[in-house]
């Protein structure tokens, strides 16, 4: 081994010990500050810190609630949950998507679109959260993806709820629709829930649904799981569970409203059927109408296109939103303010030469001839116009509009649906303030016959007739109880007004469906228990022009739909013990008398029987032609077979 | 009194050796390994694979290693110093050109059985010679200019080809460990005066080298700076590391979470948790406690290596033991300090516990000179 000289211990050697202390207590120091801060962060922030790492792991998951269910009075579904299924992809188990994707598509119909935008949002997210390829599957895809899994690594089928409209076209003006959650839903909300945030959640968009939308909706529930730091869960840690939406049980008859679309189909048209006891409105059909399902999908573009340029509008709701003159119907609320007013009395009587001047206007009876010397009962019953002409001026418009508003007209029906109208019962103030002009008494001879500025919506004549028929300030009842609560009923408080006035307004109307000369009489009903009383209504929509007039009356029929008169009828029955109200409206459907009464007849029979009535019930001559409708009616309305409830099956 | 004389008279020899071996040092390195294998269990989420396992086998070469150097005369070290060194040098070019390419940096050569870090055995070789060369020097010329550049330029060329790989962290060790090892030798507390005026002359510089054409530093590594002068600047980015490895740390509290609860690595909030982060693993389920008693290990690590450096009479053994100690602090300082938010991410592993192989290695090789210095002193 190499020698080795021992060094020198002197000078620079003799401060190693003294450098190595040195050194070493710097490093003793800075473990010392190492330990402070160790105890600074582990001792006096440890509960900030911890509750960090907490929110870090923690995350909060809502989990939908169950939308309430929609009930007939009857307890038949209107709207429902069920299963709708879609197909997802998980990235990180399908490994080659573009491969996988292609297999798919040899399987069931994907769209380039779709797969475009599952591909987007595949780059976007994680990897192991699942990314729907299609959505609204049918049952027959799903099988083929099932039977084909091994070949389809990552993708699978995967079950939702979604809303469905068993009635189809029956209550879509009703109920309405549910449609996802939307950025301009959203932007309309003040404060929304965090539930709305979900991807597709539905809500209520038109309708009782979007009307009832919080009590339908319930509450969410709400999971705390586990996530690690790319955000899969780990493990449930506890969960909160929500509230289901309130079950809704309507006041309408599913199958009467089912029966009333069907009498109405063909016509742009509406009719209210209301319980004058309660004030259940046990139907309330617009005609046409359209399969709200198709909204809960996504309508397709052609298929709105469709709906929209209909000139009968399937998608207003005639029976709230709809206004029309109420033309003659109205002439019970003249009667009424005139008799209340004591400006005559039922016997009192005005002559009816065929006109009523007015100033230097003639203001013309629809009868040319004149009816000769009219009372109250006849003045109903024969529809005379003049009569009205002569009380209103009488009375005043104030008198009359303040009667309108006894009655419902002009006043909006409080009831869960979309685009309620409160339509138009005018006096002098009114056309003050929104026309700046003052009052004319020709304003109030249009007025008395419900022309002019008068407007009432199908919903508000039948609240109008069912008053009339109770005397009652009957108030409309759409939603019958929520969760098996009974609602409030709508029988109402008895009105202001004189009974024996009442009774012969009542009398009057007996005569206009009864009477040989009533104008009703041939929609009269036979069944002595069932008799029914009503009032005919044919409202103008253009002005008749004196070169017409010159020319001599063009007949309806001879006119372009949209200008032809809107034909009216609203009835109660059965005349002794009012059980039923109903009001009928058909757009440009010409005379009340033929168009509008036969149907509101037979949907008050169908009513009153509960089903389809005996043809005793009907006039002895008509009965052959009843037979046919009904056997028609009948076909009609046997539950259709639909292409999407095929795939389902 | 020469020094054969008293080696062939005081030094052990044959199996005594392992009796004079500084045995508490030994016994500290295994408690310390072991705590490193049970955090490395932790975080795998209870399991001996993929880490644990590997890093136990890699403990047992490094102690057979350990025992091997120690048996060796340090006199031995003391004359391979320039070789071991050259070598270094050597590897550090090798990876230049060939290295495998890691984590956006060239550090690695490619064994088959294991990835050697050349860094990492530059920073015991550069001790070696540093400390051969102030035993070789007389020591009345230890501040003298001339023989104070030579072992500047020792140091300054491994840490250039190291920062050029680049790796902030080992360049930054090698500049503290060889300065370290000039202050210790004795040289004149001027020249640090001097070299610290200088250092703060050049990181203003570095700061304003930012954006230009001469830039000295790389983007992530400014970006790294500016995330540790204020971390919530980049709170889902490069601060989230730092801020994450916080919130595990402070949420261990006083006793920690227990043994595999910690949400934040079992969760993988934490980075690198079983490499660079490991010890805030370590401080969240073991809590303060845990941490502090991991502190004290290393500290009485420190202290043996101190023992047997002014135990020994031989220059040699003094300097190059308190160098690899000082290696050692400087490891584990910075490690803490960045975990805690005390200095920045520079990727620079817990000694000992922390998994990787080569690092480990290369400080049991170190720990075997230190052995090898203890039984072979002087007495």
């Amino acid at each position: 081994m190499k020698q080795r000289k021992p060094k020198p211990q002197g000078l620079a050697y003799k401060r190693l010990p003294r450098r190595a202390l040195i050194l070493g207590g710097l490093q003793t120091a800075f473990i010392g500050g190492l330990a402070a801060r160790m105890r600074f962060m582990q001792v006096d922030q440890a509960d900030e810190y911890r509750l960090l790492a907490e929110e870090n792991r923690i995350n909060i998951r809502l989990i939908p609630p169950t939308r309430g269910r929609i009930y007939d009075r009857n307890g038949q579904i209107i709207g429902q949950n069920s299963p709708s299924y879609r197909i997802v992809i998980v990235r990180e188990d399908a490994g080659d998507i573009d491969s996988v994707i292609a297999k798919l598509s040899d399987l069931i119909p994907l769209t380039g679109d779709e797969i475009e935008r599952a591909k987007t949002e595949m780059r976007r997210s994680a990897p192991f959260l699942p990314v729907t390829l299609a959505d609204q599957v049918t049952w027959e895809d799903i099988s083929k993806v099932a039977v084909n899994a091994p070949a389809l690594p990552g993708v699978t089928p995967e079950v939702g709820m979604t809303r469905q409209y068993p009635r189809y076209e029956d209550f879509a003006h009703v109920v309405g629709y549910v449609g996802p959650v939307s950025d301009y839903d959203l932007s309309q909300i003040e404060d929304p829930e965090p539930v709305l945030r979900i991807p597709r959640f539905q809500i209520g968009k038109v309708g009782l649904e979007a009307k009832q939308e919080i009590s339908l909706r319930g509450k969410a529930g709400a999971k705390r799981v586990e996530v690690n730091a790319t955000g899969r869960v780990m493990r449930e840690l506890d969960r909160q569970e929500g509230l289901a939406g309130a079950d809704l049980q309507l006041s309408v008859d599913a199958d009467l409203q089912q029966y009333a679309q069907a009498r109405l189909a063909g016509e742009s048209a509406a009719a209210v059927v209301i319980d004058c006891e309660t004030g259940d409105i046990r139907a309330i059909s617009s005609a046409p109408s359209f399969d709200p399902n198709l909204f809960v999908r996504g309508i397709s573009v052609a298929d709105y296109q469709m709906l929209t340029q209909d000139k009968y509008r399937p998608l207003a709701n005639k029976t709230v939103q709809g206004t029309y003159p109420p033309g003659s119907t109205f002439k019970m609320i003249t009667a009424m303010a005139a008799l209340e007013a004591g400006v005559i009395s039922p016997s009192s009587t005005v002559y009816c030469p065929g006109y009523l001047k007015v100033g230097s206007r003639r203001f013309h009876c629809w009868k040319r001839g004149g009816h000769g010397s009219v009372d109250l009962e006849t003045s109903l019953k024969r529809s005379c116009d003049v009569y009205y002409y002569d009380v209103a001026l009488r009375v005043g418009i104030d008198k009359i509009s303040e009667m309108a508003n006894t009655f419902g007209l002009g006043v909006k029906h409080d009831i869960p649906m979309s685009a309620v109208a409160a339509g138009l019962a005018p006096n002098q103030e009114w056309k003050q303030r929104v026309h700046g002009q003052d009052w004319l008494v020709g304003d109030t001879a249009n007025a008395s016959i419900g022309q002019g500025f008068m407007l009432a919506s199908p919903l508000q004549l039948a609240v109008m007739t069912a008053r009339l028929a109770t005397g009652r300030a009957v108030k409309p009842r759409l939603v019958r109880s929520v969760n098996g609560v009974e609602q409030p009923s709508g029988a109402g408080e008895p009105l202001a007004v004189n009974r024996n006035n009442l009774e012969q307004v009542r009398k009057a109307m007996f005569s206009v469906s009864n009477s040989r000369r009533g104008t009703a009489y041939r929609s009269r009903i036979i069944t002595d228990d069932f008799r029914m009383a009503g009032k005919t209504g044919t409202s103008q929509v253009r002005n008749i022009t004196k070169a017409e007039r010159a020319a001599g009356v063009i007949r309806n029929e001879d006119l372009p739909w949209e200008r032809r008169d809107h034909a009216l009828f609203v009835s109660f029955a059965p005349y002794d013990n009012p059980k039923y109200a109903v009001a009928v409206v058909v757009e440009h459907g010409g005379g009340g008398s033929k168009a509008a009464a036969p149907v509101a007849r037979d949907i008050m029979l169908q009513a009153l029987y509960d089903g389809t009535p005996p043809l005793e019930a009907y006039p002895a001559g008509d009965r052959d032609r009843i037979k046919e409708q009904q056997k028609r009616l009948e076909g009609d309305r046997r539950p259709k077979a639909r292409p999407d409830e095929k795939d389902r099956a | 009194m020469s020094y054969l004389e008293y080696a062939v008279k005081s030094t052990p020899s044959g199996f005594r050796k392992f009796l004079y071996m500084n045995w508490p040092l030994t016994l500290l390195l295994i408690s310390v390994a072991s705590a490193g294998f049970l955090m490395l269990y932790s975080v795998a989420g209870g399991s001996w694979m993929p880490w644990a396992e590997p890093q136990m086998e890699r403990f047992g070469l490094g102690l057979t290693v350990m025992f091997i150097i120690a048996l060796v005369p340090i006199w031995f070290w003391r004359n391979m110093s320039v070789v071991a060194y050259l070598g270094s040098i050597g590897l550090l070019i090798v990876v230049e050109l060939f290295g495998t390419i890691g984590m956006g940096a060239q550090r690695w050569i490619d064994l088959g059985f294991m990835r050697l870090q050349p860094s990492e055995v530059m920073k015991i070789s550069l001790v070696m010679v540093l400390a051969a060369y102030y035993d070789w020097l007389p020591a009345h010329k230890t501040s003298r200019p001339l023989w104070v550049i030579i072992p500047v330029l020792l140091i300054l060329f491994p840490t250039f080809m190291v920062l050029k790989q680049p790796d902030l962290g080992t360049s930054i060790l090698l500049l503290a460990a060889g300065g370290g090892l000039m202050f210790l030798a004795g040289v004149h507390w001027a020249y640090f005066a001097a070299v610290i005026a200088a250092g703060v002359g050049l990181i203003a510089t570095v700061f304003n080298s930012r954006g230009t054409e001469w830039q000295l530093l790389k983007d992530y590594q400014f970006r790294r700076i500016d995330t540790f002068l204020d971390p919530s600047t980049d709170p889902l980015g490069a601060g989230y590391h730092i801020t994450q490895s916080k919130i595990a740390l402070g949420s261990g509290g006083w006793n920690g979470r227990g043994f595999m609860e910690g949400t934040q690595s079992r969760l993988n909030f934490l980075p690198e948790k079983h490499t660079d982060f490991i010890f805030t693993t370590l401080a969240e389920e073991f809590g303060f406690v845990g941490g502090i008693t991991l502190l004290i290990l290393y500290g009485l690590i420190l202290i043996f290596c101190m023992v047997t450096a002014l135990s020994t009479k031989d220059r040699f053994s003094s300097l190059v033991t308190l160098g690899i100690a000082l290696n050692f602090f400087l490891f584990f300082a910075v490690n803490m300090s960045m975990v805690m938010g005390l200095a920045p991410v520079v990727g620079v592993p817990l000694p000992m516990v922390s998994y990787g192989g080569s690092a480990m290695l290369v400080l049991m090789a170190a720990f075997g000179i230190v052995q090898s210095a203890h039984i072979h002193r002087p007495r």
